[in-house]
C-alpha cells in the first residue's frame, strides 16, 4: 500500500560512508586474479619479470666488474665492465672538447641547470627575469663559451651590396672590424628608416614602428657584440664536441625552439588571412612529410650546393636548425588541437572586452590549449629528446654515437663493453625521459586544478 | 559611483547610444537581418525577445562587431561601425557583453577576470585595476569569492562575476544576450536583482530575454523580432496588454501560458 501524501518529519543527518569491507591485499588479489584472462595475464606478466630482471640485474651489479684500469680487470667477470665507462666518462660528456677546456661547457651546464631549476618550479620568483636570462641571455653566453665567441665578422647587410671591404683590416683590438661595425650602423639607420616610412605608408603609429625596430636593432647588435668580442678564450671548432653535450645542445635548442615556432605556425595555420593560411600549412606539412634522417643529410650534404660559395654554415648549426624546424612542425599540430578544443564563446568574450588577436591569445586561448596538450608537447619533447641521436648520420657524435666509438678502442675490448655500454646510455637516456615525463605529470595536475573544480 | 571618471568625449553629448539603420546581414546565402532599423537613446533599456533563431543575438553582436553586417549603418556612441580596427576598437571601448553562456576564462580566478582587460586593454595598474574589480564584486555581491575559480562557481554565481567583469571596463552601454537561460530556476532571480539595479543607475541596455517579468520592470521598450526582422516595438504595457501583430500575439500566447 503507498500513502498519497507525505511529509518528513524529521531529517536524515550526514553519516560517514560505510568502510570498504575488504583490505587493500584482498582487492589487489580479486583484481588480479579474478577471471580466468585475469590469472592467465598475471602469470605471464610474472614470468617475464621472472625471466628479465635476474639476469639484468645479475650482469649490472652482482657480476659486474666495479674497479680497474684496463680490459683484464674486466675479462675474469661476466657482467658489466664499468671501468670501461668510468675511463670513457669524459669523452662520453664532452666528446673531444680539449680536456683543458672543459670548464667552459661545465659552466655551461652549470649555468643552465641554475637557471632552469628556478624556471621549473612554479613557486620560485622572478619568472619574468628567470625567464628572460635562460631564453635571451643564457644562449648568447653558452655560444660564446662553448665556442671561444670571437666570430670576427666582416661585413653586414650594406657590405654585401656594396662591396664594401676596403677597411676590413682595421680592428679595435678587440675582436672588432671597422668595416663591419660601421657597416652595421648605417644598415640600422637604413632599416629603421625603411620601417618608419612602410608605417607611414599604412598609417601605423611611426613613434611605435621606429621603436619597435630600433628595439630589435640594438638587442641584435648587443647579441652580435657579444660574439664579436674576443674574450681571449681559445676557440673550439664545433666538430669537436660531442657526447653528452651535443645531445643536450640538440635536444635543448629543438624543444627551447620548437615550442614558440610551434605556436606561431599553429596561430598561422588558423589565420584568417589565406597568405599566411597557406604558407603555414606548406611549411608543416613539408617537414611532417619528410624524415628527419632526409631533414638532416640534406642540410649538411646538399645545402652547401645550392648556398652561395661564400656562405658557409657550420654542420652543428645546421643540424640545430633541421632538428629544431622538424620539431616545430610536429609540436604546431600538437597546438593546434589544443587551440580547437577552446571554445568561441572564449574568442568572444575575449574580442568583447576589446582585447585584440595577440593579447586574445596570449593571456586567454593559448595558456588554455597549452595546458590542454601538455601530454603531447612533453611527448614531442621525450621523442626529440631520443631522435637527437640521429645527428650520428652526418659524423655528429652525440652520447650514443661517441659510447659506440669507444668501442673501437682495442685497450677496452672485452666481450662485455658494447653492452655494458649501451647500459649506461640506456640507463642515461631513460633518467631524462622520465624526468621530463613526471614533471609533466606534476604541472598537468597543478594546472588542470581550475578545470576540476577543487 | 564611478571609480574611475574618464573624461568625457563629444560622443557622450549625444544623446543618442546606438543607431541602427537599414541594417542587413547574410550568413552565407542565409538573410538573418533583414532591414534592421533601431535606435537606442542613451539611459534606454531595451529587452528584445522573440522565437529562437529569429536573429536576436546577432543583432545585438553587431553592436560590438562580433558579428559584421553588409549593408546598412551602426553607429555606436557617435562612432560608426566600419571595416576599420580602430573603429571596432572605439565601439568596443563603450561597450560591455554578457552571454548565455557566462564565457568565463576558466584559467582566471574571479579577480583576474575581471582585472586582465583593464590591465591589458585600459592600461590600469594592477591595485588599481584591482580596486576597481573588488568593487564591482561587491556591487554584484560576489566578493569573498574573488580568489576562486569559475568553475567553483554556481552559475548564478558565473553569469554575476561575467557582469562584474564587463563593468569593469566602464562601458557607457551593455548588452546582455540571453543572460538567464543558461541558468536553473532558482539562480535566475539573483542576476536579474543585478541588472534591475545597474538598470536603476541609468545604464543603456540592451537585453535579449524571454524573462517578461524583468521587462514589464525595467525595460523602456520592447522589441519584438522574428524572421530576421523587428516585427513590433512598443512599451511594455502596450507590448505586453495589447500587441498589434498576429506574430506578436502568437509568440506570447505561446511564452505566457
Ligand atoms: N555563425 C553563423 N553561421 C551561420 N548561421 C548562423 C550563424 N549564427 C547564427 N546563424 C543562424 O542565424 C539565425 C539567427 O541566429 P541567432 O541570431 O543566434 O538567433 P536567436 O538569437 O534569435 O536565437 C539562426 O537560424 C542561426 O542558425
Ligand atoms: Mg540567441
Amino acid at each position: 500500500m503507498t500513502t498519497r501524501t507525505f511529509v518528513r518529519t524529521a531529517f536524515a543527518p550526514n553519516e560517514p560512508p560505510p568502510l570498504e569491507a575488504d583490505s587493500t591485499a584482498s582487492r589487489f588479489a580479486r583484481s588480479l586474479f579474478a577471471t580466468p584472462a585475469n590469472f592467465a595475464l598475471t602469470v605471464l606478466s610474472v614470468g617475464i619479470v621472472a625471466l628479465v630482471l635476474p639476469p639484468l640485474i645479475r650482469f649490472l651489479f652482482l657480476d659486474a666488474t666495479w674497479s680497474g684500469t684496463s680490459r683484464d680487470d674486466c675479462l675474469a667477470n661476466a657482467g658489466a665492465c664499468w671501468p670501461f665507462v668510468r675511463a670513457k666518462f669524459g669523452q662520453f660528456i664532452y666528446g673531444f672538447y680539449p680536456a683543458a677546456e672543459r670548464w667552459r661547457p661545465n659552466l655551461v651546464l652549470a649555468f643552465g641547470a641554475l637557471l632552469l631549476a628556478p624556471l621549473l618550479i612554479p613557486a620560485a620568483p622572478f619568472k619574468r627575469t628567470n625567464a628572460l636570462l635562460f631564453f635571451g641571455v643564457y644562449p648568447v653566453v653558452s655560444f660564446v663559451l662553448l665556442t671561444g665567441g670571437n666570430l670576427d665578422l666582416q661585413k653586414f647587410l650594406l657590405g654585401r651590396f656594396l662591396q664594401w671591404t676596403t677597411v676590413a683590416g682595421v680592428g679595435f683590438g678587440i675582436g672588432l672590424r671597422w668595416a663591419f661595425w660601421t657597416d652595421f650602423l648605417f644598415s640600422a639607420v637604413v632599416i629603421v628608416a625603411l620601417v618608419a616610412a612602410l608605417a607611414a605608408l599604412l598609417r601605423a603609429s611611426v613613434f611605435a614602428a621606429v621603436t619597435a625596430a630600433g628595439m630589435v636593432l640594438a638587442g641584435l647588435g648587443i647579441i652580435l657584440l657579444a660574439v664579436d668580442l674576443d674574450f681571449g678564450l681559445a676557440p673550439v671548432e664545433t666538430r669537436s664536441w660531442g657526447g653528452f653535450l651535443v645531445t643536450l645542445i640538440v635536444a635543448v635548442t629543438g624543444i627551447v625552439v620548437s615550442l614558440p615556432l610551434g605556436v606561431l605556425l599553429a596561430l598561422g595555420r588558423r589565420s584568417r588571412m589565406p597568405a599566411v593560411r597557406y604558407a603555414c600549412i606548406l611549411f608543416i606539412e613539408f617537414w611532417r612529410g619528410v624524415p628527419l634522417i632526409t631533414v638532416l643529410f640534406f642540410a649538411t650534404y646538399m645545402l652547401p650546393l645550392f648556398l652561395p660559395r661564400d656562405v658557409t654554415f657550420d654542420t652543428l648549426l645546421r643540424a640545430l636548425i633541421g632538428v629544431a624546424l622538424f620539431a616545430a612542425a610536429y609540436m604546431a599540430e600538437v597546438v593546434r588541437g589544443g587551440l580547437q578544443s577552446i571554445s568561441r564563446g572564449q574568442h568572444e568574450a575575449a574580442a568583447a572586452l576589446g582585447l585584440g588577436y595577440w593579447r586574445m591569445m596570449g593571456l586567454i586561448i593559448l595558456p588554455q590549449a597549452l595546458t590542454l596538450v601538455i601530454p603531447g608537447i612533453v611527448n614531442n619533447f621525450i621523442g626529440l629528446f631520443k631522435d637527437t641521436t640521429l645527428v650520428l648520420i652526418v659524423a655528429i657524435f652525440d652520447l650514443l654515437g661517441q659510447i659506440r666509438a669507444s668501442f673501437a678502442d682495442p685497450n677496452w675490448a672485452t666481450p662485455v663493453t658494447l653492452y655494458t655500454g649501451f647500459a649506461f646510455a640506456g640507463v642515461i637516456y631513460f633518467v631524462f625521459c622520465f624526468g621530463m615525463s613526471r614533471y609533466a605529470l606534476y604541472i598537468e595536475r597543478r594546472t588542470a586544478a581550475y578545470g576540476r573544480g577543487s | 559611483m564611478n571609480v574611475a571618471m574618464s573624461t568625457p568625449t563629444p560622443a557622450e553629448h549625444t544623446l543618442v547610444a546606438v543607431e541602427m539603420a537599414g541594417v542587413h546581414k547574410w550568413f552565407g546565402q542565409f538573410h538573418v537581418l533583414k532591414d534592421i532599423n533601431l535606435t537606442v537613446m542613451r539611459k534606454e533599456r531595451i529587452v528584445i525577445c522573440g522565437p529562437s533563431g529569429s536573429g536576436k543575438s546577432t543583432l545585438i553582436r553587431c553592436i560590438n562587431g562580433l558579428e559584421q553586417h553588409q549593408r546598412g549603418r551602426i553607429v555606436v556612441n557617435g562612432t560608426e561601425l566600419t571595416r576599420d580596427v580602430r573603429s571596432l576598437d572605439a565601439a568596443r571601448r563603450d561597450v560591455g557583453m554578457v552571454f548565455q553562456q557566462f564565457n568565463l576564462f576558466p584559467h582566471l580566478t574571479v579577480l583576474e577576470n575581471c582585472t586582465l582587460a583593464p590591465i591589458w586593454v585600459r592600461g590600469l595598474s594592477k591595485a588599481e585595476a584591482e580596486m576597481r574589480a573588488m568593487h564591482y564584486l561587491e556591487r554584484v555581491r560576489i566578493p569573498e569569492q574573488s580568489y576562486k575559480y569559475p568553475s567553483q562557481l554556481s552559475g548564478g554565481q558565473q553569469q554575476r562575476v561575467a557582469i562584474a567583469r564587463a563593468l569593469c571596463m566602464n562601458p557607457k552601454i551593455m548588452l546582455f544576450d540571453e543572460p538567464t537561460s543558461a541558468l536553473d530556476p532558482e539562480m535566475i532571480k539573483e542576476v536579474l536583482d543585478v541588472m534591475i539595479e545597474l538598470a536603476q543607475e541609468g545604464m543603456t541596455m540592451l537585453v535579449v530575454s524571454h524573462e517578461m517579468g524583468f521587462a514589464r520592470e525595467v525595460a523602456d521598450r520592447v522589441v519584438f523580432m522574428d524572421d530576421g526582422q523587428i516585427v513590433e516595438i512598443n512599451g511594455p504595457d502596450e507590448f505586453f496588454a495589447r500587441p498589434r501583430h498576429e506574430r506578436t500575439k502568437l509568440f506570447l500566447s505561446q511564452i505566457l501560458r
